[in-house]
Order: structure tokens, then C-alpha cells, then sequence
């Protein structure tokens, strides 16, 4: 009975003069190994040379504020139950009276930490925040000695005043009209087929 | 008395209003209700969201009703039959009742501490569209303190009377109401007096939105960080028998146990669960409660989210089936 088509007959047939001297079977080695010497080189030499990447990458995270300056984020935990990693921790604060340039909303993040050992960058938190306050960028996470460091709080992530991230390619009005599509998950609890399926107990 | 219920007929004692018999059935013809609440007396009737449509008035007078009829104040009769869900008309109108309600409601639930257990949030979700129609400002209102423990937030407040008749009908002293009429209308204490009595923590809870708000509990934990959990002890003014709603070992806030239409429980030997201040307020430590364990918590609510209920349920189920395919059990010592 033959169970698949990728079976192997296993001979004990003896090795052949030249296979024995292993001499031949040395040099085309080696002959692979010297032809490389003359090919183009793929490793890129990073930090001096960067690869390219594209305006969409998703890597170090970036918490925006507005064009005043305020912080964006209201700490409404929609990013922290997305994150299918539980990278997102946060706690929120009141904003008190004469701080509405620094937040933007009565209510405010007082810390904000992203673990980024355990972040797999596969941007939830942004496509879920109703504030367009976190976006991933096209930075990178940078390498460090201690793992505790990897756990980046509001002074890593908040952008500085003097110093804003570009997010624009992330927010082109075709990135916004492609978030209003009837398919997505955040939309479809609009759509009046799910109401059945949403409200049948279980 | 028979009514039929988007098909499914059910038999009523006499006085029964269609909601209750709806609710009887089961959540899958309930209509929602924001401002009827069945532990209230005289409640409901204001909000519209609980309308249906009486395709057959009774046995004696087949005609139908002409409009929709508000479900909470409406008696069953005998041989009428009633849709809701299965009714598109009852559908767009209840969608025309939520943008009704959301006219001046804020949207600002990533701010509202209520947002996770709204029953706004889960109508507009449920029956709403995702945008507004509405171009002009919303009425706005300064915040104000009701007492040292309580918030009340005007502007996201629908009108519903529910903690107006609670004060009136589980406190000794009624010191709040609605003034003004109409659009103006505004939840408000007699000239900002305080609400001091055992009792008055319980307008948090019949609050169907985020217009009261614990101020022990305001802005520290979105609900759904916080892990329910029934627990009591011994009080002399309540039953003592509440939700402790934990973050790791500390209790967030402590409410008053809610059934599955988001109204206050009753206690097994048919005492009111509405729970006192001190319980509410003054026992925020893990050791003041005897917990008996997890809440049930909806599947489909965004509490449920990382809270393993049924854990030990679905390792039973797969052991069994792992038992069935043959597989060897792992916890079995040779």
C-alpha cells in the first residue's frame, strides 16, 4: 500500500571510486564558496546603510498629540484589549483645570507602558484607537542590555513637542476611506445583517 | 391570557404588559428599554425604545393598532399578537428612537466610565447608524457633585426618571428631580444640595448611562480591566450581597448584582438587592467580602474579554473528546 508519492527507497549500495576519495565532492564545495567572492554582497550594513522600508511599516510605536500640542490619547483601553500580545498597560488620570493644552480630552493617560519584548507589531492598537492618538512608525526598536528598558513608558512614546513623527502616509484620506469598508470588523456591528447574530443568547 | 411574541405564544396572568411577557420568553424577542425598570414603580414610557408593533389587538378585536406601541406600558389582551424583531418597521423606528436619544448624548465613550456596561452604547451598536445627523451644538452642562461619592454628568443624561423614582422609592427623603420642561429639562438637587442617605449609591447603578458615576471608582479602571465577582458579608441596613469588580487583589468599586436585563437582582428569599453606602463606598478591601466566586458576564459583552469562566467546563469537554479519540490520558499515572 503506497500512503504517499514522496517515499524514498533506502539502498546499502556501495559507494562509487569517487565518492570514496571524497577529493571531488571537496573542490565543488569549495568552488561554491570562491564563486561568492564575486557576487553581489546582501548584507546591508546596518546602522550606516538602512534598508528601505515602506511608509506603511509597522514598527516603534508613536503617541501623537494634536495640533496643539495636547496629548491625544484618552487612555480608553481600546488599544490594551485589541493587543492580542497584553503588551498595552495604562492608567488614567483627570485632567485638571489649566491643563487643557497639555491633554486633550477631561480624561488622560498618567502612564502608558508598552512592553516591547512582548509587542509583535502587528498594529491592532492603532487600527482600534478612536482617537488617532498611537500609530506604528517607520522607526525601529532599538537594541538594549536589560530587559526592563524594553518596557517603554509615556517619555519614550509621546511625541516631542519640538520634534513630531510624520504619520501622514498612514492617515492619506484613502487609508480612512479603506477603514469606513462595509468588510472590516469595526464596521460590520453596523451592519443590520449581524444584529440577529449579535443578540441570540448563547 | 395567550399572546404571541414574533411567533411564539406564551400564556399571562391578567395585567401583564408586553414587555414582561416578552421578557418572559427570553432575550431573543425582549424588546431593549432604557427608562423601564421592573423593580421601579411607574417607570418606563418616557425613552420609546421598547416599541413594538400589535399586528392583531385581541381575540375579540382582530384590528391591529395603528402606530407602535410603547411595549412597557401597553397590557397584553387576550389573543393579541405582537412583532418585534420580526417586524422591519419596529426595526427603523427604534433606529429612529436611538438617534432620537444620541440627539444631545455626547459621544465620548472612550472618556465615560460607563462605556463597556451602556445600554446606549449597545443599542447604538445594535440599532443605530454609525454617524450623526445632528448639526447643531449639543446642550452642555457644567458637572456637578451630588454629594461627595457621586458625579453627575448632565450632558450624557437621556432622561429616563429611573434614579429620580429610586430616591423617591428607596429613600427616606426625596432631594433630587427633574426641573425645568421639555429640551431644557435637567436632572438637579434642590440648589446642589447634597443626596445624603443609606441609599442614594444606587442611582450608579439604575443609571442607564454615564450620568451618575461612582467618584470612588471615576476615571480608575476602564470595566472591562476589572474582573466581576459575587461576594457578601453581613450588613444590618442591606442584604449585603454585591459584585466586587477586582483589578489583581483590589476591589475597583463595588455595584449592586444586575440580571441579564441589566436591573438590580432581587435576593434568593425575594429581598430587595439594592445594596447601602457603606457597602457601596466603604468596604474596598478584598477582606471585608466572602467571595463566592465569578459573575456570569454575557459572552458577547467586552468584559467577558480574558476572563476564563467556563475554564474548567472546556477542559472536561476536551478531555472527553480526547477520550473518545482514543488519545491517552496525560494525568493518568502507568
Amino acid at each position: 500500500m503506497q500512503l504517499t508519492n514522496r517515499r524514498k527507497v533506502v539502498s546499502d549500495k556501495h559507494q562509487t571510486l569517487s565518492e570514496r576519495i571524497y577529493f571531488p565532492a571537496v573542490v565543488k564545495g569549495m568552488l561554491i564558496t570562491f564563486s561568492h567572492l564575486f557576487k553581489k554582497r546582501p548584507t546591508i550594513m546596518y546602522p550606516e546603510e538602512q534598508r528601505e522600508i515602506a511608509p506603511v511599516y509597522r514598527g516603534r510605536h508613536v503617541l501623537k498629540r494634536d495640533e496643539n500640542g495636547a496629548e491625544r490619547c484618552t487612555a480608553c483601553g481600546m488599544c490594551a484589549v485589541a493587543c492580542p500580545a497584553e503588551a498595552i498597560t495604562m492608567e488614567s488620570a483627570e485632567r485638571k483645570r489649566g491643563e487643557e493644552g497639555l491633554y486633550r480630552e477631561e480624561k488622560y493617560a498618567s502612564t502608558y507602558e508598552i512592553n516591547m519584548l512582548r509587542c509583535i507589531f502587528c498594529g491592532l492598537c492603532e487600527e482600534a484607537c478612536p482617537k488617532e492618538a498611537i500609530f506604528l512608525t517607520d522607526r525601529l526598536v532599538e537594541s538594549e542590555y536589560e530587559r526592563e528598558t524594553f518596557v517603554y513608558g509615556k517619555d519614550k512614546l509621546v511625541e516631542k513637542i519640538d520634534q513630531r513623527i510624520d504619520v501622514t502616509k498612514r492617515q492619506t484620506p484613502e487609508v480612512i476611506e479603506f477603514k469606513k469598508r462595509p468588510g472590516l470588523k469595526h464596521n460590520s456591528l453596523f451592519d443590520k445583517t449581524q444584529i440577529d447574530r449579535h443578540r441570540k443568547p448563547h | 391570557m395567550k399572546v404571541t411574541i414574533d411567533g411564539i405564544e406564551i400564556d399571562v396572568p391578567k395585567g401583564t404588559t408586553i414587555l414582561q411577557a416578552a421578557r418572559m420568553i427570553g432575550p431573543q424577542v425582549a424588546p431593549p428599554a432604557m427608562c423601564y425598570y421592573s423593580k421601579l414603580k411607574t417607570s418606563g414610557g418616557y425613552c420609546r425604545t421598547c416599541i413594538v408593533k400589535v399586528t392583531k389587538g385581541s381575540a375579540q378585536n382582530p384590528n391591529p393598532m395603528p402606530k407602535p406601541v410603547a411595549s412597557c406600558r401597553t397590557e397584553v389582551m387576550d389573543g393579541m399578537v405582537v412583532e418585534n424583531y420580526t417586524s422591519p418597521e419596529v426595526i427603523e423606528a427604534r433606529k429612529g428612537v436611538v438617534e432620537f436619544l444620541l440627539i444631545n448624548h455626547p459621544l465620548d465613550c472612550p472618556v465615560c466610565d460607563q462605556a463597556g456596561e451602556c445600554k446606549l452604547q449597545d443599542l447604538g451598536y445594535e440599532h443605530g447608524s454609525a454617524k450623526t445627523r445632528y448639526e447643531f451644538k449639543r446642550r452642555e452642562y457644567d458637572m456637578i457633585d451630588i454629594g461627595d461619592k457621586i458625579k453627575l454628568h448632565m450632558n450624557r443624561c437621556i432622561l429616563c426618571y429611573r434614579c429620580v423614582k429610586t430616591v423617591d422609592q428607596f429613600t427616606d427623603k426625596r432631594v433630587h428631580g427633574v426641573i425645568h420642561r421639555g429640551d431644557a429639562a435637567e436632572i438637579s438637587t434642590y440648589i446642589e444640595k447634597a443626596v445624603n442617605n443609606d441609599f442614594s449609591g444606587n442611582v450608579i447603578d439604575v443609571c442607564p448611562v454615564g450620568a451618575l458615576t461612582d467618584k470612588t471608582f471615576r476615571f480608575k479602571q476602564r470595566v472591562w480591566f476589572t474582573k466581576p465577582m459575587d461576594a457578601h458579608r453581613n450588613c444590618d441596613k442591606c442584604s449585603g450581597r454585591v459584585r466586587l469588580w477586582l483589578k489583581g487583589e483590589d476591589v475597583a468599586r463595588v455595584t449592586a448584582r444586575k440580571d441579564e436585563w441589566d436591573e438590580v437582582m432581587d435576593t434568593p428569599d425575594g429581598k430587595s438587592g439594592f445594596i447601602c453606602n457603606s457597602c457601596r463606598y466603604d468596604h474596598k478591601r478584598k477582606t471585608d467580602w466572602v467571595i463566592e466566586g465569578p459573575s456570569p458576564v454575557n459572552r458577547h459583552s467586552v468584559i467577558s474579554q480574558n476572563h476564563y469562566q467556563h475554564l474548567n467546563e472546556l477542559k472536561v469537554q476536551a478531555l472527553k473528546q480526547q477520550k473518545a479519540l482514543g488519545f491517552m490520558d496525560i494525568n493518568k499515572k502507568p
